[in-house]
């Protein structure tokens, strides 16, 4: 198996299986944007929640389906996304933005102000 | 006595029982046959296929497209989706983006779904929400289910 996917889930919530997002994580100078794909999570039923430092997303897969739909098919089969990750100290938890479009939720988490790059003045002497 | 071990709660069988378990869901072992075409585990998109009496409905899991772009075609019951996608992670300019994790699929795909015989292929409907491509294929009027009046 090629997927770059590991089993974390936490304690109190292993009897709901759910399955781990895809993501993409980079930096800049500024902070972390994390990108997830989400496909099928509407805005309402998608969790994202900062315990600590402790970052958790979860959402439930809830594609529109008409009456009476019989299974042929299936490779998607666990209706849950969850994916939690350990923030740093020097980024911001309180001001993580969110955006859900299209099935990619786009996390901003930025550096605390202390933690940005500053550029220190050397003083001729 | 094995299977009292395995189901033993929390316990080490049960970690391993419930990671098959979670393995049998990705690899499509429990009982549903795969498709001729589905492609390896963690391809993009998924698809799931379902039937009502009226209709034939394929969804694929096609997250952060352009709904202009996506291509839907079928041509004598083989449905088939295309489109491409963009990677979401910024061109390194002056090498100030470090990358830590590049998971999410880009470039092009495209996935093939056989359909069943008695679909209807001239009214097909597909509609673009929350990163998932519904498309709705009617059956024929023939091949739904018939009330059949006993004399």
């Amino acid at each position: 198996m090629s997927e770059p996917r590991e089993v974390s889930r936490p304690a109190a919530e292993q009897d709901t299986r759910a399955v781990l997002p895809r993501v993409d994580v980079f930096e800049d100078d500024a902070g972390i944007t994390l990108l997830a794909d989400l496909p099928g999570v509407p805005r309402e039923r998608l969790d994202v929640k900062v315990e600590g430092d402790t970052l958790l997303l979860e959402g439930a897969v809830l594609p529109a389906m008409p009456e009476g739909l019989e299974p042929i098919y299936a490779e998607v089969r666990v209706p849950r996304f969850r994916r939690s990750f350990t923030l740093s100290r020097e980024l911001d938890g309180q001001r993580v933005e969110a955006n859900l479009k299209d099935g990619v939720l786009t996390l901003r988490i930025p550096k605390a102000q202390h933690a940005q790059p500053r550029r220190i003045t050397v003083q001729a002497g | 006595m094995f299977g009292s071990m395995l189901s033993f709660p929390g316990g080490l069988f049960g970690e391993m029982e419930r990671l098959r378990r979670e393995f049998d869901d990705v690899m499509d072992t429990r009982g549903l046959p795969g498709s001729i075409r589905s492609a390896g585990p963690g391809s993009l998109p998924a698809i799931n296929v379902g039937r009502t009496p009226n209709s034939v409905e394929v969804y694929a899991f096609a997250p952060g497209l352009q709904a202009d772009k996506i291509e839907v075609t079928l041509d004598r019951g083989v449905l088939r989706i295309s489109g491409e996608r963009t990677s979401g992670i910024p061109e390194t300019q002056e090498g100030k983006v470090n990358v830590y994790s590049r998971e999410r699929a880009s470039g092009r795909f495209m996935r093939a779904v056989a359909l069943p015989d008695d679909i209807d292929g001239t009214q097909v409907r597909a509609t673009y929400r929350d990163g998932v491509l519904q498309v709705s294929v009617p059956r024929r009027e023939s091949a739904k289910p018939q009330r059949v009046t006993v004399q």
